[in-house]
């Protein structure tokens, strides 16, 4: 049998079941954050950053930057993997694929560090 | 003669024909190639859905530079609304805004299906045209908030 290897939980219903629960979580902080903005539109310094300095916003912030890493990988793993076959690329296909998914790699644990650092670091 | 038995969602169809006087049951898909199909709305709204996940991917980057500087300091929330006072900036943030409400919108359609609701040809149609025109207001609404 032939497992796939980069997808994130090396199984279709593991990945699928992953993407509807981070979904949902992103779904909730960004109505929250949405929703700050909305109430509150002149928002000043201190007021902003007391959102983001309660214990519970910490969590919820870093939940969510796990969910946004686990939803962008999932994500960009099937754009990837329908869009950089051998249909559209040819025999170098697979390379392209790696190195474009390797980008995604990168760019996701730059954000999980960036974000900790901004949630948890200050 | 052949007769399309059910046609799968990347335009592959099970082939059920006589061949020979023996009925042969051809399982092997017929279409991969995503250049030819067709794509009525609910496909359309698909494809914006992915679109719009890989462009606000990519601007994170952005929401998380600013909300970076914002909490800095003073100084830095300052900074941020002097930024957002920029053309260029405002228009980038709308943007992202837009690619996240869409996203949102779409998403929340997508977790609707998945119930089982609106899973017929005409309710995905009707989803499809939901979801546009409640994106459609929301970007403009949030167009109008920005400026």
């Amino acid at each position: 049998m032939v497992t796939n290897v980069t997808n994130l939980g090396r199984s279709g219903l593991y990945d699928w079941i992953v993407q509807r629960f981070s979904a949902v979580i992103l779904a909730a902080y960004s109505l929250c954050i949405l929703a700050s903005f909305v109430m509150n539109p002149d928002m000043n310094f201190e007021q902003w950053s007391s959102i983001f300095e309660n214990n519970a916003m910490r969590f919820f912030s870093i939940i969510t930057l796990l969910a946004l890493c686990a939803h962008a990988w999932i994500g960009m793993w099937t754009i990837s993997t329908d869009y950089m076959t051998s249909l559209q690329l040819g025999s170098s296909a697979t390379f392209f694929r790696i190195m474009f998914q390797a980008g995604c790699v990168l760019l996701i644990a730059v954000y999980l560090l960036w974000g900790i650092q901004i949630f948890w670091g200050n | 003669m052949c007769r399309f038995e059910a046609i799968r969602v990347d335009g592959s169809a099970n082939l059920i024909g006589q061949r020979d006087g023996q009925t042969v049951n051809d399982n092997r898909p017929k279409n991969l190639d995503i250049t030819t199909f067709k794509y009525p709305l609910p496909a359309i709204t698909s494809l914006l859905h992915r679109l719009s996940g890989a462009f606000i991917f990519v601007g994170v980057a952005l929401m998380l530079y600013l909300l970076e500087l914002s909490l800095e300091s003073e100084t830095g929330f300052a900074l941020v609304q002097e930024l957002l006072d920029n053309v260029i900036v405002k228009f980038a943030a709308w943007a992202v805004l837009s690619g996240l409400l869409y996203h949102l919108i779409a998403g929340i359609k997508h977790l609707i299906m998945d119930l089982g609701y609106g899973e017929t040809l005409q309710g995905g149609f009707i989803g499809a045209c939901i979801t546009l025109a409640l994106s459609a207001v929301a970007i403009i609404t949030a167009g109008v908030w920005i400026w």
